[in-house]
C-alpha cells in the first residue's frame, strides 16, 4: 500500500517480427502523480500503455501495477488489479448498442452484480456529470454523439469504478482547442479530486505544460528521459529539442506561463458549471 | 487495499429529537455491500450524519452520504477535508433536471413499430429502386467510356464469387443428385418405373435445383460478403472519401460485383447441375445397376437441350438480383458495427426470398412458351 510507484516497468522488451519497438524499456509511475507520455509516431507509446493493461504479451521484462507482477498472469488472476484501474482508449471505445449511461453501468454490473438498478442509475447519472456531459447525453447512443462527447462519455466508463489509476491514450487528440482545454482541466479536476494517478500519452504540447507533473520521453526504444519539463529542456538530445524548442513547443510554453495557478483556478470554476 | 472495515452505519438519538447516522469503515464501491438498500430503507428524521469513523471514501460512498444527508435534509459532520471536497463534486449533479429515459406506452410503441415498419418498407423500396436506377446508368457510362471499366477488381470478384465456390458448390450438388436420385428411386419403384429416375436427375438439376441451390449458396458466401465489405467501407467513410475525390461509388463497387455474379452464376450453374448428375449416376450405377455409358445414353434422350436454356437464362438474373441486393444493403449501413450485421443479414435474406419468387414466376413462364 506505502509502495510509492504505482507501476513500474523494468526491462520491457517489445517486437513485432523484425521490428523492435522497446529495448530494455524501463518506467516509474509514482502516486497521485500524472504522468506524460511523449514520443514521435510509432515510438510505440500506445505499445507500451497495452503492455501495462495487459493487452499485449511483452517478449521481456517485468510489470508491476499496484505492486502486482503482471506478466503471465491469467485473465482472472488479475481481475482486482483491472477493477483499480480504468481506460479511456483513443476513439473512446464505446460499446456502440448500449447508450452512454448503459455503457458507464458495464464495469458495474460486471464487478458488483449486486448493486441495486437504483444505486447504478444514480452512480452513472453523477459520473456522466462528472465527466463533463449534459444530462441527456445520458440517453444517447455514441453514434449521435460528438468526438469531443464520446471522449468525455469514455471517460465516464473509465471512472465507473472508482479507480485508482486512469490511462488516457490521447485524451485530446481530434478536439479544438476549447474542448482540448477543457478536457485537461477536467483531467486535472478529477486527479485532484479523486486522488488519481494518471498515465497519459499524449501528443498535445498545451496538455503536457497544463496538467502534468512529470513527462517521459520515448525514443530509440526506451525512455530517454523523464521529469518534469524544466528538467526536460536541460536534456540535449536532439528529440527533446526539437519537440520542446521547436515552434509549438515554444508557443505552448508561452501560453502557460507565470500566470498558470491563477488561470487554472477559473477554469477549474468554468468546467464546474 | 485494506479491506478490512466493510461500510456500517448505527443510528442513535439525538437530542434534539431526530437521529444521528454514524457512519463507519471504509465506504468505498468494494466495500459497501448492503449499506445502500439499508440507507435507502431509512425511516424516521435524521438530523446529522457523523463521518468522524469512515476510514476511506470514495465517489461511491460519498454519494450515499450526499443522497442521505438530501433525502432526510440532514447535515453533515465529522467529514475530513478530502472527504468534503468530493462529497461537493458530485453534489452538483443535484443542479441538473434528470432526463427520464424515453419511453413510450405499449400501444403507442406498437403503433410506432407498424408504422415506422410501413415507412422504411415504402422508403427502402423505392431506394432499391433508385439503386437500382444508379448501377444501370453507371454500366451504360461504362459502356460508352470502356477505359473507365475496372477489370481488375472483377477479375477479383470472378476469383472470390466463382473460383473460391467451386468446392463447396461441387460438394453440395453432388450429394443433392445423390438425394434427388434415391429418392426418385425409392418412389419410382412402387412402380417398376425405376428407369425413370434419370428423366428426374437429369431435367431437375438442369431446370431447377442445380440453379437454385447454387444461387443459395451464392447469396450465403457472396451476397453476404459484398453486404459487409461495402457496410464497412461506409462506416469507415471509405465510400464519402470516394464520391470526394470523384469516383462513383455505383461505378468502383457495385457494377464489378454485379458483372462478376451475373458472369459467375451461370458457369457455377452448369459446374453444380453436372456435379449433381454425377452424384445421381453414381447412385444408379451403385443401386439401379444402370452402368454409366447406358445412364448418358438414357440422359442424352430423356433430357431437352431447352432444360439447360431454362437453367442458363435463370442464373445471370439470379447472379443480378443477389449481387444488387448485397450492395443495396451494404450501402444503406450506417451508424454503427451492429448495423453491419443487420444489413448483411438483410441482404442474404432478401437475395433468397427474391430468387425464389422470381424462379416461381419463371417457372410459369417456361411453361407458358412450352418450355416444359
Amino acid at each position: 500500500m506505502d509502495e510509492p510507484n504505482i507501476i513500474s516497468v523494468t526491462g520491457l522488451c517489445n517486437s513485432f517480427g523484425d521490428q523492435v519497438i522497446h529495448q530494455d524499456l524501463n518506467i516509474e509511475v509514482r502516486r497521485g502523480e500524472i504522468l506524460g507520455v511523449v514520443g514521435g509516431s510509432g515510438t510505440g507509446k500506445s505499445v507500451l500503455m497495452r503492455s501495462i493493461i495487459g493487452l499485449q504479451e511483452p517478449s521481456a521484462g517485468e510489470i508491476r501495477v499496484f505492486n502486482e507482477a503482471m506478466i503471465g498472469k491469467e485473465e482472472d488472476e488479475i481481475t482486482d488489479v483491472r477493477r483499480r484501474w480504468g481506460v479511456l482508449f483513443q476513439g473512446g471505445a464505446l460499446f456502440s448498442t448500449l447508450t452512454v449511461a448503459e455503457n458507464v453501468q458495464v464495469p458495474l454490473q460486471e464487478f458488483y452484480p449486486d448493486f441495486s438498478k437504483e444505486l447504478r442509475d444514480e452512480i452513472a447519472r453523477y459520473k456522466i456529470y462528472l465527466s463533463g456531459l449534459p444530462a441527456e447525453a445520458a440517453h444517447k447512443y455514441p453514434s449521435e454523439l460528438s468526438g469531443g462527447m464520446r471522449k468525455r462519455a469514455g471517460l465516464a466508463r473509465a471512472l465507473a469504478m472508482d479507480p485508482e489509476l486512469l490511462f488516457l491514450d490521447e485524451p485530446t487528440a481530434g478536439l479544438d482547442p476549447i474542448g482540448a482545454a477543457n478536457f485537461d482541466n477536467l483531467t486535472r479536476d478529477l486527479k485532484e479530486t479523486l486522488g488519481l494517478t494518471v498515465f497519459l500519452i499524449t501528443h498535445d504540447l498545451d496538455t503536457l505544460y497544463a496538467i502534468c507533473d512529470r513527462v517521459a520521453v520515448l525514443a530509440d526504444h526506451k525512455v530517454i528521459a523523464i521529469g518534469a519539463i524544466e528538467e526536460l529542456l536541460a536534456i540535449d538530445h536532439p528529440w527533446i529539442n526539437e519537440y520542446f524548442s521547436g515552434p509549438r513547443g515554444r508557443a505552448a510554453r508561452r501560453g502557460h506561463g507565470a500566470a498558470d495557478d491563477k488561470a487554472g483556478v477559473e477554469t477549474q470554476q468554468r468546467g464546474r458549471s | 487495499m485494506d479491506m478490512a472495515n466493510p461500510a456500517n452505519f448505527v443510528v442513535e438519538d439525538s437530542p434534539d429529537g431526530g437521529h444521528i447516522v454514524r457512519f463507519s469503515g471504509s465506504f468505498v464501491i468494494a466495500s459497501i455491500g448492503d449499506v445502500d438498500g439499508r440507507l435507502r430503507d431509512l425511516a424516521g428524521q435524521v438530523t446529522h450524519i457523523d463521518l468522524s469513523a469512515v476510514d476511506q471514501l470514495d465517489t461511491v460512498g460519498a454519494w450515499l452520504v450526499h443522497r442521505t444527508a438530501k433525502q432526510h435534509a440532514a447535515a453533515i459532520t465529522g467529514c475530513a477535508k478530502d472527504a468534503g471536497r468530493l462529497i461537493d463534486a458530485i453534489s452538483g449533479v443535484d443542479g441538473r433536471e434528470e432526463i427520464p429515459k424515453p419511453h413510450a406506452s405499449t400501444l403507442n410503441h406498437f403503433l410506432a413499430e407498424v408504422g415506422g415498419g410501413v415507412v422504411v418498407g415504402m422508403t427502402t423500396f423505392l431506394q432499391f429502386l433508385a439503386f437500382v436506377g444508379q448501377v444501370v446508368k453507371a454500366l451504360f457510362i461504362l459502356m460508352m467510356n470502356p477505359r473507365r471499366f475496372r477489370w481488375h477488381a472483377v477479375v477479383q470478384h470472378f476469383d472470390m464469387v466463382g473460383v473460391r465456390a467451386l468446392g463447396i458448390v461441387g460438394l453440395m450438388s453432388f450429394l443433392i443428385g445423390i438425394v434427388i436420385a434415391q429418392q426418385g428411386a425409392v418412389q419410382l419403384r412402387q412402380f417398376g418405373a425405376e428407369v425413370f429416375t434419370i428423366n428426374l436427375i437429369g431435367r431437375l438439376t438442369l431446370r431447377e435445383l442445380g440453379i437454385l441451390m447454387t444461387a443459395i449458396m451464392v447469396a450465403g458466401r457472396s451476397g453476404s460478403a459484398f453486404a459487409a465489405q461495402i457496410g464497412t467501407m461506409k462506416i469507415t467513410e471509405e465510400i464519402d472519401a470516394m464520391r470526394t475525390i470523384g469516383v462513383v461509388p455505383a461505378e468502383a463497387l457495385v457494377v464489378p460485383r454485379v458483372i462478376a455474379a451475373v458472369i459467375m452464376m451461370p458457369l457455377l450453374g452448369i459446374f453444380a447441375s453436372l456435379m449433381a448428375i454425377i452424384g445421381g449416376g453414381v447412385l444408379c450405377w451403385i443401386v439401379l445397376d444402370i452402368p454409366p455409358a447406358t445412364f448418358v445414353q438414357r440422359l442424352r434422350e430423356v433430357t431437352p437441350l431447352t432444360d439447360f436454356w431454362v437453367g442458363m437464362i435463370k442464373a445471370p438474373v439470379f447472379g443480378a438480383i443477389i449481387a444488387m441486393a448485397g450492395c443495396f444493403q451494404g450501402m444503406q449501413v450506417k451508424g454503427n458495427a451492429e448495423q453491419v450485421g443487420l444489413k448483411t443479414t438483410a441482404a442474404v435474406v432478401q437475395a433468397i426470398f427474391l430468387v425464389i419468387v422470381l424462379d416461381a414466376f419463371f417457372a410459369v413462364f417456361f411453361s407458358e412458351i412450352g418450355w416444359d
